[in-house]
């Protein structure tokens, strides 16, 4: 098992994530060797096992589809944390 | 009496409640504490003296007129960074939230909070609790009380540093894979990682939500059946979290220990790397054990810890990519603008997150991508049923397991930082609990060369009540 700096590339873009070719290469020889080590999970057998995503026994959890007003000052302590708003609104440079 | 700082729970709770002090003098006693070691120890990234003294005053009033309060009122204690605490500062040890207010509290501290406690400050951890050293910190490592050339373990090393170090009385912290357990063994504080679903994870920073377990640190059994008891129970805003009926944890302690049944997982002394002098410590544990419960531990079998090790590192990694996906540089944290938005994306997180943090996005995203999702993530999702069910067999003949909480004591800082694979090791005996859900507690149970290291009592889902039952008898017979 082993990944290029291609690979690497790709899966950055996806995690929408800058790397520095530094960190490019080195992770390509750590991931390599950690996914060596994963291998030992092919030798076990788990046909007609049903995987398991979380442990409970829980299924379909709901509640009432009730409005809980936040009100203003729960939405200007969020706002406030915005990098770019104008008054009550995230900014981002224009996508289209 | 020894110094306030140094107290327990219980012993702060009974001097309270006596007026032998009060809690502003408690309080005052732990910021002294703080400020006498803090340079060295680095176990806080905030402190808010005001805030707690003011809190401590509130409690001494109230106290004055006679209101009946819960015995963590007026006690100071420390959360994890990563616990929301609105309006004070939560970074979650990463530059990417350096200067994040949350809007809102997270479950656990609230009840707290409404139980009178004192919110002393926030602990150091392994950015977004990635690691096992403290050292992933985007600010600074904590050191080891016991000695400063060592980790304190991690990720929740800040937590375990400052209850060892007697900065607070307890804190807070996480546990996904053993940040919990693994530092409170590394430090010789008792670290109890609850059942998955009994405490609610709503306001504590996202990691690996199928696996992150609200957890807490405390100087004894004892006051880690008072913190249960207060933090522990459904919570609406937490749809995993349990509505089953929680035990009177302070009282169930007490029942004895004869006739429990315990297992002892063969695999788990047969792993390479394991310190023979740590195998030695848990093994004497193991013994002194017997002789309370008046009956030898049965073997049990459980698949070898280090495919759980393997398992994990699949499946945590996946959870971490989607969960990080939230810090865009947009709604909130570090921003750092690009030519487009795309771009905004890519720097503010390039620049934003850590190595470590950068690696399990890279790893989760490559186990989820198309062409791989069935070889890696899904095949780890079959193997973790598998760790469940081993766990389900096992306790069809036995109460309780014991194992050690790590290969070794306390590792040096710097050490391990330069081989991710030999940092997860690290987490081996602790790893397969987190997957399977069950409770389980490290408790001190001796030293190798001066460093402390833990026993680990792993029980039944939901059953944390035998778990610290047994903890605490085999504490009191140390």
């Amino acid at each position: 098992m082993s990944l290029d700096i291609q690979q690497i590339d790709h899966l950055a873009k996806l995690a929408r994530l800058a790397l520095s070719d530094e960190e490019k290469k080195l992770f390509a020889s750590q991931l390599a060797s950690i996914f060596g080590y994963f291998q030992k999970l092919q030798s076990i057998d788990t046909t007609d096992i049903e995987p398991a995503s979380q442990i409970l026994p829980l299924k379909n959890v709901f509640r009432l589809d009730e409005i809980s007003a936040s009100g203003e000052e729960a939405r200007q302590k969020i706002i406030a944390n915005a990098p770019n708003k104008s008054n009550r609104h995230f900014v981002v440079k224009k996508i289209l | 009496m020894s110094a306030l700082n140094q107290l327990t729970i219980e012993q702060a709770s009974n001097g309270l409640t006596n007026k032998k002090f009060s809690s502003v003098e408690l309080t005052r006693a732990c910021l002294d504490q703080i400020a006498s070691t803090e340079h060295r120890l680095r176990a806080f990234l905030n402190i808010f003296p005001e805030h707690a003294l003011s809190q401590a005053e509130k409690f001494d009033l109230a106290l004055r007129r006679g209101e009946i309060l819960s015995p963590l009122a007026g006690i100071p204690y420390a959360a994890k960074d990563n616990f929301c605490t609105e309006g004070l500062p939560t970074t979650a040890g990463s530059k990417i939230l350096e200067k994040y207010l949350p809007p809102f509290e997270s479950t656990t501290t609230a009840r707290l909070k409404a139980a009178g406690a004192v919110l002393v400050g926030k602990t150091n951890l392994d950015e977004f609790a990635m690691g096992g050293s403290t050292e992933n910190s985007a600010f600074y490592s904590t050191k080891n009380p016991h000695d400063e050339s060592r980790v304190p373990g991690g990720s929740s090393g800040g937590s375990a540093a400052a209850v060892a170090s007697g900065e607070v009385i307890y804190s807070l912290g996480t546990d996904t894979g053993g940040s919990v357990r693994q530092p409170a063994s590394f430090c010789g504080v008792v670290g109890l990682k609850p059942t998955y679903g009994r405490t609610s994870r709503y306001g504590v920073i996202a990691m690996a939500s199928s696996l992150d377990t609200i957890s807490h640190l405390t100087k004894t059994v004892a006051d880690a059946a008072i913190v249960l008891q207060s933090i522990a129970g459904r919570d609406p805003y937490d749809s995993t979290s349990s509505n089953l009926p929680l035990d009177n944890y302070s009282e169930e302690i007490k029942k004895p220990v004869e006739g429990l049944k315990i297992g002892l997982p063969q695999e788990y002394f047969a792993v390479d790397g394991m310190d023979p002098q740590v195998k030695d410590a848990v093994l004497s544990a193991v013994k002194k054990i017997e002789e309370l419960i008046g009956a030898s531990a049965m073997p049990v079998s459980l698949s070898a810890p280090d495919y759980a090790l393997a398992c994990y590192y699949l499946i945590m990694p996946s959870e971490v990519s989607s969960n990080l996906a939230r810090y865009d540089g947009v709604k909130y944290g570090l921003s750092v603008p690009g030519l487009d938005l795309f771009d905004t994306y890519l720097q503010s997180r390039g620049q934003g997150l850590g190595s470590e943090v950068k690696r399990r996005i890279i790893l989760g995203t490559y186990a989820l991508s198309h062409g791989y999702y069935d070889a890696y993530y899904k095949k780890a999702c079959s193997v973790r049923a598998l760790i469940k069910k081993d766990f389900e067999r096992a306790f069809e003949s036995v109460d309780l397991i014991l194992a050690p909480v790590a290969p070794t004591a306390a590792f040096g800082l710097g050490e391990k930082i330069d081989d991710p694979l030999q940092m997860y090791l690290a987490d081996l005996f602790t790893i397969p609990m987190s997957l399977a859900g069950v409770p389980a507690i490290s408790v001190p149970c001796g030293a190798v060369g001066g460093l402390p290291v833990g026993l680990q009592i792993i029980g039944k889902w939901f059953d944390e009540k035998t778990v610290l039952r047994l903890a605490h008898h085999f504490e009191q017979a140390s």
